[in-house]
């Protein structure tokens, strides 16, 4: 690990030489339509530091081999860099074993083989899973998937304006038939970090488990399964600086360990006879076929970085920068936030009156910058808030105040064109 | 590519005053349009009579390159035929679609104002959706058309 890009913290609160950092993302550097590309559609995807693309060329150039296989020196090395990614993931969660760390294509996938594998096995009529009207869609249609199949029933807690859970709702909600809580951590959509502890604290005075969908949270704070009391925690590594097609379900081992295997396939087997299989053990019964090698190493690159960078210092400059961005949207006339929860990740959300979320996309891209347009995969989030498609800016550490004056400077041009 | 190019004045103003944004109560066709990846949403009535097109309205929400689309449209194709209008969405494809068209662009008439579109891959479906859907409902089609 270089050295952490922290300048002298002078008033207490250490801050990030964004400038450096910037140095570590080479395609930040570029120009799009004439101009300096200004990436603010992090929740879609972020962007991947030299040290992530490095480790990944480097296995594929040094190491390249199936894991958990062979006897010869690549694969050796293959598994070790592998299974060393797993303790990498453990120790970042704070999970109390490797068996707890299921390597995934990433938070979709997680969440699906909890519904699946889980859901099938404790679900039947009259049981209930409780998910929460801000939702990202990869938590509404695994549930709605396994209730189908079970004849379980989802219910959905209500948001208020500001698009916060109706705590009291939430709690009314629970009850004896509850049998699992899924809650996204932070809103792709509106940016609401969610009372996740609070929720999972509820979850468990009904005797209900609870899954957190951590896409969002990973690349803006620090998170311990741990102190949560998470039973399952599912995250995406592209969210967080790595790469894609990789993600972890974090599962208790003892909920895991009850769990029927999910796909079957090479390597979540000890044997395989026409007369009956015996499954492999944690974690591998869950990671059925050659997994993603690379991309489990380069996820594991990126948690190094971000461990560099430094959570804290993160966090405090990305609270800055939205509430710099926040004050800068506000001054456009006919702007509005879709999303101002008390407890905020970096993500504005907004609609421009007169303006479609993506005719926004198309101008401020002409300027070189990137946000995203459209429901968001949160389709009940916009019909709540009354809208077909909202405009998001979703920042990262690397953004700059510059680059929030560059969109806003766009925004305005966009008001001049529509008049 | 000029921003000017895309949303012209043509278009700026058809999204702020739409033609025809209208419902035809007795319409003899109608039908539904839709866009999963943007939410665009629209409805066409058309009011035909011995196959020409006596009167033709939208209505829904979508962004300015979809609503000036369909109301340039409505107002393109009152007194067209059925096979003029057929013709009519086969050009406005080849427009839209292929930089090598073989589409005389003076026939268009406020309809070429689209056409700065096709460079923006992303955005053909905005214009060609209200197109697909009068399609539909020249066929008489019981579906939603969408995009995908």
């Amino acid at each position: 690990m270089s050295a952490p890009h922290v300048q002298t913290p002078a008033n207490g609160t250490p801050a990030l030489d964004v400038a450096r950092l910037r140095e570590d993302f080479p395609v930040l550097h570029q120009q799009v339509n004439g101009k300096p590309l200004v990436y603010l559609d992090n929740a879609a995807t972020a962007q991947k530091p030299a040290a992530v693309i490095e480790a990944i060329s480097r296995y594929y150039r040094e190491d390249n081999s199936n894991v958990h296989r062979g006897v010869h020196t690549l694969s050796e090395r293959a598994t070790a860099a592998y299974e060393g990614a797993r303790e990498t993931l453990r120790e970042f969660l704070n999970a109390a074993s490797t068996k707890e760390i299921i390597f995934t294509r990433g938070t979709t996938e997680a969440i699906n083989l909890v519904a699946q594998a889980w859901g099938r096995a404790n679900l039947g009529p009259g049981d209930e899973v409780l998910i929460t009207h801000m939702e990202h869609h990869s938590n509404i249609v695994p549930w709605q998937l396994v209730c189908e199949q079970t004849g379980a029933t989802l219910r959905v807690a209500p948001i208020n304006a500001r698009g916060e859970v109706e705590m009291d709702e939430f709690e009314r909600l629970l009850g004896e038939r509850t049998k699992l809580v899924a809650v996204g951590h932070v809103s792709n959509a509106l940016g609401t970090i969610n009372p996740v502890a609070r929720m999972i604290e509820l979850a468990h005075a009904h005797d209900a488990l609870a899954l957190v969908d951590g896409a969002q949270a990973m690349p803006h704070m620090a998170v311990d399964v741990r102190a949560l009391g998470a039973d399952f925690y599912a995250l995406s590594g592209h969210k967080m600086f790595g790469p894609t097609g990789i993600g972890v379900l974090y599962g208790c081992e003892a909920l895991l360990a009850a769990m029927p295997p999910w796909q079957g396939g090479g390597d979540m087997i000890k044997a395989v006879s026409f007369d009956g299989t015996v499954y492999s053990d944690l974690p591998y019964k869950f990671e059925a076929g050659t997994p993603h090698i690379a991309g489990a190493i380069g996820l594991a690159a990126a948690v190094d970085y971000l461990a560099g960078v430094g959570r804290e210092a993160i966090a405090a400059y990305e609270a800055d920068l939205l509430a710099y961005t926040e004050a800068r949207l506000g001054e456009i006339e006919g702007l509005r936030l879709i999303g101002t929860a008390e407890n905020k990740a970096a993500v504005a959300s907004f609609v421009l009156d007169g303006v479609h979320a993506h005719d926004l996309g198309t101008i401020v891209d002409h300027h070189g910058v990137a946000i995203r347009a459209g429901h968001h995969c949160a389709m009940p989030v916009m019909e709540f808030f009354g809208v077909a498609a909202t405009a998001r800016a979703s920042l990262a550490f690397y953004n700059t105040r510059e680059e929030i004056d560059a969109l806003v400077a766009a925004l305005h041009e966009a008001r001049e064109i529509f008049g | 590519m000029d921003l000017k190019d895309l949303y012209q004045d043509i278009i700026v103003d058809h999204n702020r005053s739409p033609r025809n944004f209208r419902r035809i109560d007795h319409a003899t066709r109608m039908a539904q349009g839709y866009n999963p990846l943007c939410g665009d949403k629209l409805v066409i009535y058309i009011t035909l009579a011995d196959g020409v097109i006596e009167d033709v309205s939208f209505q829904g929400e979508g962004c300015a390159i979809s609503t000036a689309s369909a109301s340039l449209m409505t107002e393109m194709l009152k007194g067209k035929t059925e096979a003029e209008a057929a013709a009519l969405f086969d050009n406005m494809h080849q427009l839209l679609t292929e930089d090598n068209h073989g589409v005389d662009v003076a026939e268009l008439g406020k309809l070429a104002a689209l056409e700065g579109v096709r460079a923006y891959p992303t955005r053909v479906k905005c214009a060609t959706l209200c197109w697909h859907t009068l399609q539909a409902a020249l066929e008489e089609a019981d579906e939603p058309v969408t995009t995908e």
